[in-house]
């Protein structure tokens, strides 16, 4: 069943706006244009579907949170700052199908009562932009955007915004921030961007996968959404493999699909002997070997200690040592904090020297008790998703691995050879 | 000097947009797209246009890591160092860089040719270790193919 | 209208707060303090230290209380477990940065940072194998000093600076832990558009601000026996100093003050606010001829330093509507060391004049280079309320059981006008009560002008001198002199006089004063000042006997020849951009 890669995995497709019309693109514009907005919430509450981003927000319910707030005007923001190491599957859609992304949010400014949206893509994808700049000017052209969308009095104007290197900027306030020129700092929530958002108005905030849905739900209607995959968190998702597996790539699933199913039948298998899972990219926690069986959707990855994220599976097989990527993980969030809040800018900063000196034969037997309290109190205290998480990954790993850990501080070795062990 | 490069772009962005904080982001682009980095003298203009202190300009320019305040060589090479890549070499890839190019990562070659910047995942983990130069995407990447890449880029800046 | 009430729980007791009260503050109102660093009550919601969190039923999380608002039923606590482990944690990560040299710290003693640590029993640092700052430090200023060794990243200075000041000459730069505040460029504070206002210094909870301090230089120059050493205190200062003894805030310790002075021996013991009457009567009589020869209107006044180097930057355009009189600081120095240098037979190089002000701005205005009228530097060196109340610590005087003595004769005579120019609207009301006398040739019935005292921020009125409706406006904070300067820009201002102060609250707000200043504090310190006039004998500068003789025997008459040369001043357009 494929909902979104529908289009982009037919043979021959450009995603050009003549080839994705040629697929029936923007047959759900025309309808939606035709319903009420009330209808259309009700179509997407009835699909269940959830935010892709990783914080699996009822889609439909930010839609109408949005719709009937009271200020104007409102703002359909799309995050396309695809950030969390070891996903790439926005990209696919940006590059391949962009029209699929302006369908969405035309439609998302019809539900919400809004005239322009924005696309906040992250500044290195340059490919990307260059494609979205073009699609959006077709839209135009073809009366899919602008004034008086396909004969209807809707009107709908798309920016294209690049960040530039912020992975905290893919958090939604954070985000709004940036847009606004700003730093990328996370705002204080409540109020959330439904009510406050982009320059202090009602704002939708939806992720590209999430928006992607949206066209076929119109299409099909929200109970053939909610048939597909597990019936509490239906849909397709995009699965991002990576790391230690044969065929590395983005694949669209139902959810529900165990972890097993996905590396095996669809990754062609473990490259190597298999170590652990991290199922949704470095703000996840560490799956053991022996959790394969897991269903990938949110609620059952939270039951199982971990969380889909944004379903960057990340694969590690036996040749790593956990403290050399317990030490990276939190590299790439001290790297990252925006800097803001105590917690995480002292927090992953202290982590990182920590696991660097356990790496080099320093690490005390004291350490493992300190990052765990440290890793509650960032959770607990920090401002946003970034320092809440950033202790995911490598806490995890000194639950899962615990003698790994305890052979670099009392041995002070590294039975893999990776850690230098010696000062560097 | 630096300001001269720019000015039309970012008079362009600027258009209609004085005083609009939102113009900033793609203003600092602009600047370090056709200078290299964002010069003293170019914070300055565009704390004038948007009317805003110095200091924040500065604030949000060094707060991005696509925003360099010094000059970047004229091949910025992009090296994903997050865990995906990680997990495939990237280590290698950084290596075989710093050798290719006798610099360190993060260092500019002195004839200002080439920057090697480590950088966060970018969404490029299939293709991992994977690197860009400029807006051009390498995956795969192995010492030798990153001896070829380099050379291709030498070849070009010869002609 | 009443708002509506909100009914809460906080640690087991019913608490009933308005609608919009952060759950912080609904804390504070059942005597439960809980810390904070990031929090100031004068500036916006920041929620960043994370300190203040707490525990709310049904939030996964914890949340911060200055960024939480009370909400109908809900259930708080401040004080459990899982609170004061984070509380420790946040503050553990804190020190981890922080240099351990508490003991010769400017903030010994009255460091936020310091006393956060021992209320909440920190006794060991667990990372103390982690990697501290290693920045230089910001000597750049001749006001301030930064160490950025010692920020805690609060974000307070640079709100202060952006929000109260309307300067902002300082922000963070780069991110994550390596997140510094920073100068434009990193190129210092002299260098960029700081008004050396020291706000950034009064709001810092630790050592990371300071002022440049001038005490040994005091010291020294006491010591030397070729100097004939005088000081002159600010109006604010006698209203401030007694807290750094332990005194209540509002506390007036004029004659303390100057009994401690003295036997920190100093050879004459005089006051700024001799100098603030002959302001009063120089500006008096420039605002007049102003008024009445067309000349350019509004006219600002030009006391506060922070202002005047605000106004340079930022609205050089309206230089020309800055009264020329120097402020009273620099007409003393210029006075002491001609009339008065001249009426004992000293040289003018032979003369000390050391000022103590409530201000950081003065030591950049006594270094200015016009002020050197009397033929040497009209101020030698400026302390700040706090560092003259250290220098009678370090001398063992035991401040609160001084007696109190008078200033000296003729530099140490002056008014209750001169008094409240300590006081947002001081200076206002002073002019105004020596304009109307000059210009009517009545006796002014009332010398209260209520109209323009106040803690607001900025201030209007119409007052009927004669016939004449002079409009006049205060403003205090330069985000509130902001606004009339650019109703001024625009050629839209209605006013004929104006009275700007740097700092919020006036003089008596200023960033040399005891450390906390707040709202409070500030309204305490200005009916301390407003009780010193009431009760002063002479309650109008031009009727003070000093100022009279001044103008008999040397200045002759107001802008006058010898006025003008060293009384009045000039200014400097200044970079922004």
């Amino acid at each position: 069943m494929k909902v979104i890669l529908k289009n982009i995995e037919k043979e021959g497709y450009d995603g050009s706006i003549a080839s994705y019309i040629s697929e029936g693109g923007y047959e759900a514009l025309k309808i939606a244009l035709k319903k009420t907005p009330e209808d259309i919430l009700s179509e997407l509450k009835k699909s269940k579907l959830v935010g892709r981003g990783g914080a699996a927000f009822p889609t439909g319910m930010k839609w109408e949170f949005a719709r009937n707030s009271k200020e104007t005007p409102k703002y359909v923001v799309c995050n396309a700052d695809e950030g969390e190491p070891g996903t790439f599957k926005d990209r696919l859609i940006l590059e391949n199908d962009p029209h699929m992304l302006i369908e969405a949010m035309a439609i998302a400014g019809f539900t919400v009562g809004a005239s322009q949206g924005f696309i906040y893509i992250r500044g290195e994808y340059f490919k990307a932009y260059d494609v979205l700049t073009a699609a959006i000017e077709d839209a135009v052209k073809n009366n899919c955007l602008g004034n008086n969308i396909l004969g209807s009095d809707f009107s709908f104007n798309i920016s294209l915004y690049r960040g530039a290197g912020a992975y905290v900027c893919g958090e939604e306030t954070a985000l709004l921030d940036s847009l606004e020129g700003k730093k990328g700092q996370s705002r204080v929530k409540p109020p959330f961007p439904t009510f406050v958002g982009y320059q202090n108005k009602p704002t939708v905030l939806n992720n590209v996968e999430t928006l992607s849905n949206v066209p076929q739900i119109i299409l099909n209607g929200g109970d053939w959404y909610s048939k597909i995959g597990s019936a509490d968190c239906p849909g397709t998702k995009l699965y991002c493999l990576s790391g230690d597996v044969k065929k590395p790539g983005v694949y669209e699933l139902p959810t529900g699909i165990t972890l097993k199913e996905l590396i095996d039948t669809y990754g062609g298998g473990v490259d190597g002997k298999l170590k652990a899972v991290l199922p949704g990219g470095v703000s996840s926690s560490f799956l053991a070997a022996d959790q394969l069986d897991v269903k990938m959707d949110y609620p059952s990855l939270q039951k199982a200690g971990s969380m889909l994220g944004s379903a960057a599976v990340m694969v590690v097989n036996d040749t790593h040592c956990m403290v050399d990527l317990a030490k990276r993980c939190t590299e790439f969030f001290d790297y990252e904090s925006c800097g803001k809040c105590t917690p995480c800018r002292e927090g992953t900063k202290r982590a990182r020297e920590i696991f660097i000196n356990m790496s080099q034969a320093a690490g005390e037997a004291t350490d493992i008790a300190l990052l765990k309290e440290l890793q509650d109190v960032m959770y607990d205290t920090s401002r946003c998703g970034l320092g809440q998480a950033a202790m995911n990954a490598a806490g995890s790993a000194m639950d899962k691995f615990p003698s790994e850990f305890e052979k670099h501080i009392t041995k002070k070795n590294c039975e893999l050879g990776i850690c230098p062990m010696e000062k560097v | 000097m630096s300001l001269e490069k720019c000015k039309k772009q970012l008079e362009t962005i600027l258009a209609g947009c004085e005083g609009k904080r939102e113009s900033l982001l793609p203003c600092l682009h602009a600047a370090c797209e056709q200078c290299g980095h964002v010069s003293e003298e170019v914070i300055s203009y565009l704390a004038e246009k948007l009317d805003l202190p110095r200091v924040e300009v500065y604030s949000a320019a060094s707060f991005y890591s696509m925003f360099s305040l010094e000059e970047m060589g004229k091949n910025v090479i992009r090296v994903c160092v997050s865990l995906s890549c990680y997990l495939k070499g990237s280590n290698k890839v950084i290596k075989a860089l710093e050798n290719e190019l006798s610099i360190t990562a993060g260092q500019t070659t002195p004839d200002k040719k080439f920057t090697i910047e480590p950088v966060s995942c970018l969404g490029l983990c299939d293709k991992a270790p994977a690197m860009m130069v400029n807006e051009e995407v390498y995956g795969d990447l192995t010492a030798a193919k990153i001896k070829d890449i380099i050379n291709q880029y030498r070849q070009k800046e010869a002609k | 209208m009443a708002s509506k009430m909100i009914n809460l729980t906080i640690d087991n007791n019913k608490v009933q707060v308005p609608e919009g009260t952060t759950v912080l503050k609904a804390a504070k109102s059942i005597g439960v303090n809980v810390p904070n660093l990031c929090f100031h009550e004068d500036l916006s919601i920041y929620g960043a230290c994370r300190l203040c969190v707490v525990e709310i039923e049904k939030h996964p999380r914890l949340e911060p209380s200055c960024a939480t608002l009370a909400e109908e039923g809900m259930v708080v606590k401040t004080n459990s477990t899982r609170v004061r482990k984070a509380r420790r944690m946040i503050v553990e990560l804190l020190l981890a940065n922080h240099p351990e040299d508490c003991l010769t710290c400017d903030r010994n003693q009255i460091c936020e940072l310091r006393k956060i640590a021992h209320d909440l029993g920190i006794r060991k640092l667990r990372f103390e194998k982690g990697r501290k700052y290693d920045y230089a430090l910001d000597e750049s200023s001749p006001s301030i000093v930064r160490d950025p060794n010692k920020c805690i990243q609060c974000g307070r200075c640079i709100r202060v600076c952006s929000e109260v000041q309307a300067v902002g000459a300082i922000d963070f730069v780069d991110r994550g832990g390596r997140t510094q505040v920073l100068t434009f460029l990193n190129k210092g504070l002299d260098n960029v558009e700081c008004t050396n206002c020291g706000q950034c210094i009064l709001v810092c909870p630790t050592g990371a601000l300071r002022e440049k301090t001038a005490v040994d230089d005091v010291w020294a120059a006491i010591d030397d026996p070729k100097k004939f050493v005088v000081v002159q205190t600010a109006p604010a200062v006698r209203a401030a100093i007694g807290e750094d003894f332990g005194m209540p805030a509002g506390s007036l310790v004029t004659g303390k003050m100057t009994s401690s002075l003295r036997r920190l021996g100093f050879d004459k013991i005089f006051d700024t606010q001799f100098a603030a009457d002959l302001t009063i009567m120089e500006e008096g009589h420039e605002l007049i001829g102003r008024v009445t020869n067309k000349g350019v209107l509004p006219m600002i006044t030009s006391c506060s330093p922070g202002w005047i180097k605000y106004v340079e930057h930022f609205f050089p355009e309206c230089l020309a509507h800055i009264s020329s009189c120097k402020s009273p600081q620099q007409m003393f120095g210029a006075v002491a060391k001609t009339y008065y240098a001249d009426k004992i037979g000293i040289k003018p190089e032979d003369m000390y004049v050391v000022s103590i002000m409530p201000c950081t701005a003065k030591k950049f205005e006594a270094e200015r280079p016009e002020m050197n009228d009397s033929g040497v530097i009209d101020v030698d060196a400026v302390l700040t309320t706090r560092e003259a109340a250290r220098m009678i610590q370090e001398a063992g005087i035991d401040f609160t059981n001084m007696p109190d003595e008078d200033f000296d004769k003729p530099l140490g005579i002056s008014t209750g006008a001169a008094t409240i120019f300590g006081a947002s609207g001081g200076v206002m009301e002073a002019a105004l009560r020596t304009a109307y006398e000059v210009i009517t040739s009545k006796t002014l019935e009332k010398v209260e002008f209520e109209q323009v005292r106040g803690m607001d921020g900025l201030k209007t009125a119409t007052v009927d001198v004669d016939g004449l409706e002079l409009k006049v406006a205060v403003a205090n904070g330069l985000a509130n002199a902001k606004v009339l300067l650019e109703q001024i820009a625009k050629g839209e201002s209605p006013y004929h006089f104006i009275e700007i102060m740097a700092c919020p609250g006036g003089c008596l707000g200023g960033g040399g004063q005891p450390i906390p200043t707040n709202l409070e504090i500030r309204k305490k310190r200005a009916a301390a000042l407003y009780r010193e006039d009431e009760g002063m004998p002479i309650r109008k500068s031009h009727e003070n006997p000093a100022i009279t003789a001044i103008y008999e025997e040397f200045l002759e008459k107001p802008l006058g020849e010898k006025s003008h040369h060293l009384l009045h001043t000039s200014y400097t357009k200044r970079e922004r951009y």
